[in-house]
């Protein structure tokens, strides 16, 4: 059998299960198989309001990775947040550069908490390297605004998620874009002294303890400091993808 | 203690013209008097959901705990329900008397009410009332022969727990057994914070691997509530809404950190950090 047969029968027994678990069962099979054609059919399952299938297809569309980005791009569902939400999370795990205007306007303008939530966490986890080298800089700065917006955010998952990004945004330009870089630590500092939430505000504490181990290891290994630069990549940091 | 995650998560209004929710103070007030009841039972909602804890509002809110023109055709009072609700969100100690008042009212959605706000009010004062209202259910220390559901034991009996009624372990331990199993967690959770043993914690640990999703979203808010960290693990893995997830782990972070004396984050509470942002 094909990988397209296989896809086929896993794809109908998705389609034909009857009951909850049944869908979990299928959703997670299908999405265990990693078929490129089964995309469409996971992107479906995010608006089944059944979290366990989510969560696989979720994993499934991640394990895919880029080529299931123009799908997830195409057909994210304007009309149940929930759904959207999920598939905002599976184009965070992929940190796929293509979805960046897609994750900006999610983060900063949509209505639902778990859409901002999970977008502004992928602000975080976008691959630098994907982009043209002369263009890294200028994005990184347009998250960076963006994320210090996201960051004073009603909800306190958002603003936690925000500090997630932040954290990770700070390590990536701590040597390209020192400036740019103060301005996440200084925002930090501010969250912690004034965020109403205890969560958040121990999220802050534990991006700064992050960020500080980061440049002390700068600080010992000069060497390897001036590799990175020269490569003109920021090395994705596997960490937090999904 | 069960919400749907549709009403919890995103009917938060975060603009200001969400459909409905631009009320002035004074016009949530002023419709709190309204003749039209659907306006005063959506002001009371409002004043509890924006917690405009003003004390005219309070006061207007106390006052609608006695309303008596609106009615379902059971006999319930919906605008006392809302206003009960609203009372304990705006953290004003001048409503624990009326709402321990409000245990006694026919209605079971309004003694609910009242025993959840209690619980977020926080005063003692209201516990041998909520003991009184417990006892319905039992016949001595056991439950009595049918099952009774007649009273809200799951709120009475997180009320219970939350305020550290410890006199009443004997009492509250029986409804362990009790045929809803949201009465079982709610005792469990109870028994936990009453005597910290690890056995209450897993149990609602266990429970996390239950059939039913309404059941699993309720053992997340029971396990985040008491902050019970062996849960951690069991939590980012059970089949639930990442919302419903990260606020209970949410509820592990923060007792973490509110019980350790230093300053610096415990492992306890990065491991718990990083199964959040792996949620997020």
């Amino acid at each position: 059998m094909n990988n397209s047969d296989l896809a086929q029968i896993l794809i109908r027994a998705v389609e034909e299960a009857d009951s909850s678990d049944r869908l979990l069962d299928a959703v997670q099979e299908l999405a265990a198989a990693g078929i490129e054609e089964s995309v469409p059919t996971l992107i479906a399952a995010l608006g089944y309001n059944n979290p366990g299938a989510a969560v696989a297809a979720v994993d499934g569309l991640i394990a895919i990775g880029e080529v299931a980005v123009p799908s997830l791009l195409e057909l994210i569902d304007d009309y149940n947040y929930s759904a959207r939400a999920w598939a905002i999370r599976a184009l965070a795990g992929i940190g796929d550069a293509r979805a960046l205007d897609t994750l900006l306007e999610a983060a900063k303008t949509d209505f639902s908490l778990s859409v901002r939530r999970a977008a502004a966490r992928g602000l975080g986890t976008l691959r630098w390297q994907q982009l043209p080298a002369e263009k890294v800089e200028s994005v990184q700065i347009q998250v960076l605004e963006a994320l210090l917006l996201i960051s004073q955010d009603p909800e306190w998952i958002v603003r936690y998620a925000a500090v997630t990004s932040l954290e990770t945004l700070a390590i990536a330009i701590a040597v390209t874009l020192p400036d740019q870089a103060s301005r996440i630590t200084n925002q930090l500092q501010r969250i912690l002294d004034t965020d109403a939430d205890l969560g958040v505000r121990t999220r802050v504490k534990f991006a700064q303890q992050k960020i500080q181990q980061q440049q002390h290891q700068e600080v010992f290994a000069p060497k390897r400091k001036l590799e990175n630069t020269e490569v003109s990549e920021i090395p994705y940091r596997g960490a937090g993808r999904r | 203690m069960n919400p749907s995650p549709e009403k919890t998560e995103d009917l938060s209004l975060t603009g200001n013209n969400a459909e409905g929710g631009s009320l002035t103070v004074e016009q949530a007030l002023a419709n709190l008097e309204s003749a039209d009841l659907g306006l005063r039972f959506y002001a009371a909602w409002w004043l509890g959901r924006f917690r405009i804890n003003e004390s005219a509002a309070v006061t207007a809110l106390i006052k609608a705990l006695e309303d008596e023109a609106d009615r379902t055709p059971e006999g319930g009072y919906p605008l006392r329900r809302n206003a009960a609700r609203a009372l304990g969100k705006l953290g004003d100690r001048q409503a624990v008397s009326p709402l321990i008042g409000c245990l006694d009212c026919s209605d079971f959605y309004v003694r609910e009410a009242a025993a959840q706000s209690l619980e977020m009010l926080g005063d003692p004062v209201c516990i041998p009332a909520l003991i009184e209202l417990l006892q319905v259910g039992l016949q001595g220390e056991q439950l009595i022969s049918q099952p009774d559901l007649s009273q809200p034991y799951e709120a009475i009996l997180e009320t219970l727990g939350a305020l550290r009624a410890t006199e009443c372990i004997p009492l509250v331990k029986p409804f362990l057994e009790h045929p809803i199993e949201l009465v079982q967690y709610a005792a469990a959770r109870a028994m936990y914070q009453l005597t910290q043993e690890p056995v209450y914690g897993e149990r609602l640990i266990k429970a996390l691997a239950g059939d039913k999703l309404q059941l699993r979203r309720a053992v997340l808010a029971d396990l985040g509530a008491i902050g019970y960290l062996p849960a951690a693990d069991a939590i980012a893995e059970t089949l639930a809404e990442n919302s419903l997830k990260l606020i209970s782990l949410k509820g592990l972070l923060e007792y973490q950190v509110k019980h350790t004396a230093t300053s610096t984050l415990s492992d306890g509470a990065i491991k718990v950090i990083n199964l959040m942002d792996s949620l997020l």
